[in-house]
């Protein structure tokens, strides 16, 4: 069985990306915008991994890269989620739309 | 005279009053601010005669020496330029702080009774104060910025008090008629100190008078070498300063103002426009004169056809004016006439600078006897509550004191023999004619004139119409004014009187040296019949009713109607400003102002609100989009750096 290449993986790693790109233009719910943006996070922690492993596996620099992204994706996500659920609480709603209170 | 600072106390102490007036006057004084201002003057007018009577008996060389009291560098430009402020002591400026000492004296105790009551008390007061310190500075100063600084704020005080009475629309408009016209006199006394002080290279009398007046020196060669329109550069500085001096002075044609300033309150009139800022502009001259008179004769010339020309212009309009302080107001142009042309033709040291200490002896006794006169009228005033001559007559019962006070100053300023005005006006007249014989039969003329609108003024008021009178006090008996009113005008008639017979000559003269006036008598017969015959002429026409003088004033017709409106100065000045500089000038710059400057002004703000106006459509408040938008920016940032940029 042979092993992956680093192109399987880049390829894996575009496809969670636009897949996360979509999610976050078309979906209106703040949620699902949230975790497209978890995903286009993670793309690009794989594609760290990726290229730290395959194009110089004995330097570390793009794993340490990931850990600090995947900490501060957490807080990121911490801090959404408390603005998701003050939204809620005072429009009733995590629609995206029904947020347009700040506009010309 | 070792220690001569205490001096400035003379400016600083109404200066004092003015200040402690105007803040706490209202809240505290009240009343009282009268004789604070009063006690104050007395004070520095006590200062002002110790110090004149010891600079004139310390006199011991034969020569009079200028002596600068104190001198302090304000502003200092270049070595040599500078801007000092100091006292400058000689006979002239000794002379002037007496005369303005006593008259603003005169005029604080007079107005103790004349202004009673009035609302704005204290605020006169400080005016007063205020006016009277510009005044001392003025005459003290011993450089030419400083004279111009305390020349301003003399008119400053003069609009103040002019425009007294803020609530009547022909104050305010005399006010500013008054700045206006000295303001824009003054543009040309400024352009003038620049020029003087830019070929003398400095801003002091004392330095720039050496310079400009020693013909050897290069200074004063390439000065007179550089010219500009066929003049000399000092003959255009003197020009320039001889103009600010016209327009304080109330010289043609610049005199527009002064009649108009009687709207203010007459003991004002006295002060102000009567024996002290408006002979500023004599002063001015007198100041200058040796540059004047060694450098730039020419301008002298000028100064004594402008002179002589007010002088006869204002004494015909005076024969034909009804409100008895206009009559009066040109009576002093008149007179400041006499004393500008006898600088005029007067020269340079020895006998022939007669002219100049007969300018300044006429000063001197035209303060009193003029002060005088305003003083009388403004007790007139008071007592009949209107400025017309038609309002009043057969005064002189129940006002004896006024009637002797002012007929005392109308024979000194007809030039009555033996009376201050006689002496000081012979003197003119002997200086014109030995220099000028033109000057001389029209100053001669003039002098005629005079006596006979004095007395048309002094008959119509206290002999002519009787029933007026007689009407009034079996009505109601009224007193002629207050002890503190008539005090003032028996001083000055005191000094009306005799003020002639100080020996002028032997304390003021151009050069310092005593100037022996001697005294002919078969010169003064005629310029006194002439006066003699004013007065007769006034005395036939108004002594009673009568119809002669309505009769003489249709058969002169137009000379009468142009007189009457004062030789259409005031229109003349009107079609100027209006017709010619308002469509001309004004016109074309209001438009330029409204569609050029205002244009860019508006094009600038329109189009950014254009702008803001197309781009605001992207703050939709769609999260959505706002994330589209950074994502394609982003996108074409990046292409830009990869592919265009490198």
């Amino acid at each position: 069985m042979t092993s992956p290449g680093l192109e399987h993986i880049l390829f894996i790693s575009a496809a969670l990306f636009f897949i996360g790109m979509y999610g976050f233009f078309t979906r209106r719910n703040l949620i699902t915008m949230l975790m497209s943006i978890e995903l286009i996070l993670n793309s690009v922690n794989l594609n760290f991994i990726a290229f730290n492993k395959y194009v110089w596996p004995d330097k570390m620099d793009g794993l340490f890269f990931t850990l600090f992204i995947i900490a501060i994706a957490a807080a990121e996500a911490a801090v959404a989620i408390a603005i998701i659920i003050n939204l809620y609480r005072s429009h009733h709603s995590v629609d995206v739309e029904s947020a347009q209170d700040l506009k010309y | 005279m070792n220690n001569i600072s205490y001096i400035v106390l003379i400016p600083l102490l109404p200066l004092a009053g003015f200040v402690l007036l105007g803040l706490f006057g209202k809240k505290y004084f009240g009343k009282a601010s009268g004789i604070i201002g009063t006690l104050l003057l007395f004070a520095s007018a006590s200062l002002a005669i110790y110090t004149a009577y010891h600079y004139f008996a310390s006199n011991v060389t034969g020569q009079y020496q200028s002596v600068i009291a104190l001198k302090y560098t304000w502003l200092q430009f270049s070595n040599g330029l500078s801007i000092d402020m100091g006292l400058y002591l000689d006979s002239i400026s000794m002379m002037m702080i007496v005369v303005v000492t006593l008259i603003s004296l005169m005029v604080h105790i007079y107005s103790l009774g004349y202004m009673k009551g009035e609302k704005r008390f204290c605020t006169y007061y400080a005016y007063l104060g205020l006016f009277t310190f510009s005044m001392l500075g003025l005459v003290l100063s011993s450089n030419i910025f400083q004279i111009y600084m305390f020349w301003e704020l003399v008119g400053v005080s003069s609009y103040l008090l002019i425009g007294f009475y803020y609530d009547k629309p022909s104050a305010v408009a005399a006010c500013k008629k008054a700045f206006i016209v000295t303001r824009f006199a003054d543009l040309g006394f400024l352009i003038g100190i620049l020029v003087l002080s830019y070929v003398s290279g400095t801003l002091d009398f004392n330095t720039m008078i050496q310079t400009l007046t020693q013909p050897e020196s290069s200074t004063l060669k390439t000065a007179v070498a550089s010219s500009f329109l066929g003049v000399s550069a000092v003959t255009w500085g003197g020009l320039l300063i001889f103009m600010g001096g016209a327009g304080k002075s109330a010289m043609f044609p610049l005199h527009i103002w002064l009649p108009d300033a009687m709207e203010g309150p007459t003991p004002v009139s006295a002060l102000i426009h009567a024996a002290t800022m408006v002979v500023a502009g004599v002063y001015l001259v007198a100041r200058l004169f040796p540059i004047f008179a060694i450098t730039t004769p020419v301008v002298l010339e000028v100064i004594g056809w402008v002179g002589v020309i007010s002088a006869v212009i204002a004494a015909i309009i005076a024969c034909t004016q009804t409100d008895i302080k206009r009559v009066l107001a040109y009576s002093t142009m008149s007179q400041i006439g006499f004393m500008m042309f006898a600088l005029g033709v007067s020269k340079y040291g020895g006998e022939a600078g007669l002219g100049f200490t007969a300018s300044m002896f006429h000063l001197f006794t035209h303060a009193m006897f003029k002060a005088l006169l305003f003083l009388g009228a403004g007790a007139v005033i008071h007592y009949v509550h209107s400025n017309e001559m038609k309002d009043m007559g057969g005064l002189r019962k129940s006002m004896p004191i006024t009637h002797i006070t002012f007929l005392i100053a109308c024979l000194a300023i007809a030039g009555f023999p033996l009376l201050s005005g006689f002496f000081s006006k012979e003197e003119i007249l002997l200086a014109a004619y030995q220099q000028n014989a033109a000057i001389y039969w029209i100053a001669l003329f003039t002098s005629g004139l005079t006596a006979f609108y004095m007395f048309r003024l002094y008959f119509s008021i206290f002999w002519n119409r009787e029933h007026l009178a007689h009407s009034e006090t079996t009505t109601h008996k009224k007193s002629e004014g207050p002890f503190v009113m008539m005090l003032p005008l028996i001083i000055l008639a005191i000094g009306a009187a005799a003020a002639g017979y100080i020996p002028f000559g032997k304390y003021v003269s151009t050069d310092g040296k005593p100037l022996e006036s001697h005294f002919d008598l078969s010169f003064s017969i005629l310029p006194v019949v002439l006066g003699f015959a004013g007065i007769v002429t006034a005395w036939i026409m108004y002594k009673k009713q009568n119809p002669l003088p309505d009769k003489l004033s249709s058969s002169f017709g137009a000379l009468y109607k142009a007189s009457y409106h004062k030789f259409y100065i005031d229109e003349i000045y009107l079609f100027i400003t209006k017709k010619i500089l308002f469509n001309l000038v004004g016109r074309p710059a209001a438009w330029f102002d409204k569609h050029v400057v205002d244009g860019i002004v508006n094009f600038t703000g329109n189009s950014i609100q254009w702008m803001a106006e197309s781009i605001k459509k992207f703050q939709s408040g769609k999260l959505q989009s706002y994330a589209a938008l950074f994502l394609m920016t982003a996108l074409i940032i990046a292409t830009i750096f990869i592919y265009i940029w490198k």
